[in-house]
């Protein structure tokens, strides 16, 4: 075990990818020499060589593109998008292409071996376009695997298991926890299974739900929350897609309360998929209704970033009204 | 005066642009409409098998899409597109390849595939959409594609292949490369073809595959078919510039534009092209003018945006050019050649009915290759949908009685 932050998880399991597979490749804006805008990707080009770790021209389509085809030839394709508010012109060979690939071909040409690294969400001062969280576009189609780490441990893990898993997966970072979140983490190899939350803490008043970054928030609240008298049941979804049904729908079962927390804006953001299943799952469970605490339906602001992101505050708030329903 | 990287200046003094059009780009031509070989042109190195191949595959495709075409106006097929007056275009390039280079067609290169041995029955599996079809019935007629084959599926969003080469073909040089020196160790076994029409070459794709390839050296021959139209949008009103290949030059890829009814100059520029991907490692583009006599598909209608006058005068026929040459050559006769079209007129409609009367593909093939193996909730859907259509199998007949 070695103490780390989440960028140095990453990057250790970059490292055993590249050490692992000789054709795997480490590409996107900056990651060469650079080693990226947050540094994820620090030294591999040293390691490995300019053939394997290198920039790509400005071009995210480009760059998707080209893993899309670097992917289907058998290489493992380890793609940086440098933030996830940019992955937008990308998003015909995500949506079209790498989510499409095995299915369209019958499984002649799959591109498995694809994976995006992309780092996503507020925090960071960074406006509306370096902290938006794009999740649930790409929830909304299949083929393809989405996966949000909240710890370096959980980052290094779930990274490997996303390069290991023969389907095309979008790998969100939290990226104000890059260097806030640190842990012990494994110098060596392993893998978190993909579509299994975890209960981070067990309680039995009400279940809050949430990935990625707004964990901390939840868990900060459930602390306060206990301080009060009131039991939370914490959860981490980890997977966004597939994502876990049976372990929420337990915890509802038993709770009878369920709140889902993430910083994209309300509106068909995955909270309401979350929301709209666990009610048919946990109907005659349900001891009030299922309540979202997430983002405004408005681009990620900059100077009233502490209104529009769903603090401790506001989650607190919303386990009280569950409480007195 | 600072000097960019990778820009070469050269100072002057006169306040002067240069013009969009100063690029003008010459047309390799090796066949005469006769026949014969251009005065001042030299023939390719071509063997009589892979000549006689060549020819006998342009000869199958123009018989398919003429049935075919037929077939989709009768209500047979949902959709058809036709290859006319490219024959030459795609047939001598994929001729000039090796059978291991990865292809990465758009959608009217169904020569190319069937020059790669892709029978005349998995052509018609695909178009039927049955159970044989490789690709499981999921995709509309024409999106052929075969692992074993080295075609590439056909996807129809456009252009989207054009990255997806630079990308492929990065990863069969890859292996090439010393880990140590970082050198290239040529030549690379395998490279990469990508065809695509010159609309497409105005999706952003096109920019980034091309600009990705130059900067990575990736060993992809890019093939334009500038065949005049995009649908129905003429190439006036799709580009400026002098055509698809000033485009190559723009992005620093070494490029040659050819004359795409002319199989000899097609074979020619492809074998130097992959020539030079191999050993250097790096992209070439071709692009190849020959006019669409065809529709863009079924679902258009030419006369509706160009008249019958402007037709006829690209009525240059490039698999008759490459039978006048075969002939002199002593390669082939003209009763040899009826007898054989006369026979696989009669192959084609023997195999359209056989692949009509296979069945289409089992439920399983709407949840299968989404994912590896299906993911919870669609092995969830998946058994809702079978017990629903366990209890109503009058109303899903094609695969109610197949469910376990």
């Amino acid at each position: 075990m070695a103490k780390m932050n989440m960028l140095h998880a990453i990057n250790s399991a970059l490292d055993i990818t590249m050490q692992e597979h000789p054709q795997a490749c480490v590409f996107g804006e900056d990651v060469g020499y650079f080693g990226g805008v947050f540094r994820a990707t620090s030294g591999l080009q040293e390691k490995y060589g300019k053939h394997r770790v290198f920039n790509t021209p400005l071009t995210e389509q480009g760059i998707l593109g080209f893993a899309n085809g670097l992917a289907a030839f058998g290489a493992p394709a380890l793609a940086e998008i440098q933030f996830a508010d940019y992955i937008f012109p990308a998003f015909d060979q995500i949506v079209n292409e790498s989510a499409k690939f095995r299915y369209r071909s019958g499984n002649e040409f799959n591109v498995g071996n694809l994976t995006i690294r992309t780092p996503y969400g507020g925090g960071i001062a960074g406006g509306l376009y370096h902290s938006q969280s794009p999740e649930a576009y790409f929830a909304h189609t299949p083929g393809l695997k989405i996966v949000v780490p909240r710890n370096p441990y959980q980052a290094k893990g779930l990274l490997r298991a996303c390069i290991k898993d023969d389907n095309p997966v979008i790998f969100f970072e939290p990226k104000r926890l890059y260097r806030a979140s640190t842990g012990e983490v494994p110098e060596e190899d392993y893998s978190i299974e993909l579509g299994k939350a975890e209960v981070v803490q067990q309680g039995t008043d009400v279940t809050l739900l949430a990935w990625g970054a707004q964990m901390e928030i939840v868990e900060q609240t459930a602390k306060q929350a206990s301080e009060q008298g009131i039991s939370c049941e914490v959860i981490d979804l980890r997977s966004i897609l597939p994502w876990d049904v049976e372990t929420i729908a337990k915890s509802v079962t038993k709770t009878g309360r369920l709140i889902v927390s993430h910083e994209a804006p309300i509106t068909n953001g995955f909270g309401a998929e979350i929301a709209a299943t666990i009610q048919q799952e946990c109907f005659l469970h349900l001891e009030s209704p299922i309540m979202r605490v997430c983002g405004l339906d408005t681009p990620y602001p900059l100077a009233l970033e502490k209104e529009y992101v769903p603090d401790a505050l506001k989650v607190m708030a919303a386990i009280k009204q569950s409480m007195d329903f | 005066m600072s000097n960019p990287n990778n820009v070469s200046l050269n100072i002057n003094h006169d306040l002067t642009f240069i013009d969009g059009h100063a690029l003008t780009i010459p047309t390799l031509s090796i066949l005469t409409e006769d026949g014969d070989i251009h005065p001042s042109a030299t023939a390719p190195d071509i063997s009589k098998n892979t000549a006689i191949k060549l020819y006998e595959t342009m000869r199958f495709i123009r018989l398919l899409d003429e049935r075919m075409q037929g077939a989709q106006r009768q209500g047979r097929v949902s959709f058809y597109m036709q290859c006319l007056g490219e024959e030459a275009a795609v047939t001598a390039s994929a001729a000039a390849l090796d059978q291991d280079d990865m292809i990465m067609a758009q959608y009217r290169e169904q020569a190319a595939l069937h020059y790669r041995g892709f029978t005349l029955d998995q052509f018609m599996n695909q178009m039927f959409s049955n159970e044989l079809d490789l690709g499981k019935g999921r995709q509309m007629p024409i999106h052929y594609g075969s692992k074993e084959l080295n075609y590439m599926t056909i996807s129809s969003p456009l252009g989207t292949q054009i990255p997806q080469a630079t990308g492929y073909a990065y990863g069969q040089k890859v292996k090439h490369i010393d880990a140590k020196s970082g050198e290239l160790e040529s030549p690379i076994d395998n490279v990469t073809i990508c065809y695509f029409g010159e609309g497409a070459a105005s999706e952003g794709d096109f920019h980034a595959g091309l600009n990705m390839a130059a900067v990575h050296k990736a060993p992809v021959i890019f093939f334009a078919r500038n065949n005049g139209y995009a649908i129905s949008t003429p190439a006036d009103e799709q580009f400026k510039g002098d055509g698809i290949a000033s485009r190559g030059v723009g992005y620093g890829i070494k490029t040659i534009r050819v004359d795409g009814s002319d199989a000899l100059a097609v074979f020619a520029a492809t074998q130097k092209a992959r020539e030079i991907a191999s050993t250097h490692g790096e992209p070439v583009l071709i692009e190849s003018i020959a006019y669409r006599l065809g529709a863009h598909s079924t679902s258009d209608d030419p006369s509706g945006y160009r008249s019958k006058d402007e037709e006829a005068n690209h009525k240059v026929c490039p698999i008759d050019k490459f039978k006048k040459w075969l002939i002199k050559q002593d390669w082939l006769n003209e009763e040899d050649d009826a007898k054989a079209k006369e026979a696989i007129r009669e192959d084609i409609l023997a195999a359209l009915k056989r692949a009509e009367k296979v069945q289409k593909p089992a439920l399983e093939a709407l949840i299968s290759d989404v994912y590896d193996t299906p993911i919870p909730s669609l092995v969830r859907q998946y058994d809702d949908l079978k017990a629903h259509i366990k209890q109503h199998p009058d109303a899903y007949p094609i695969t109610a009685g197949r469910i376990k």
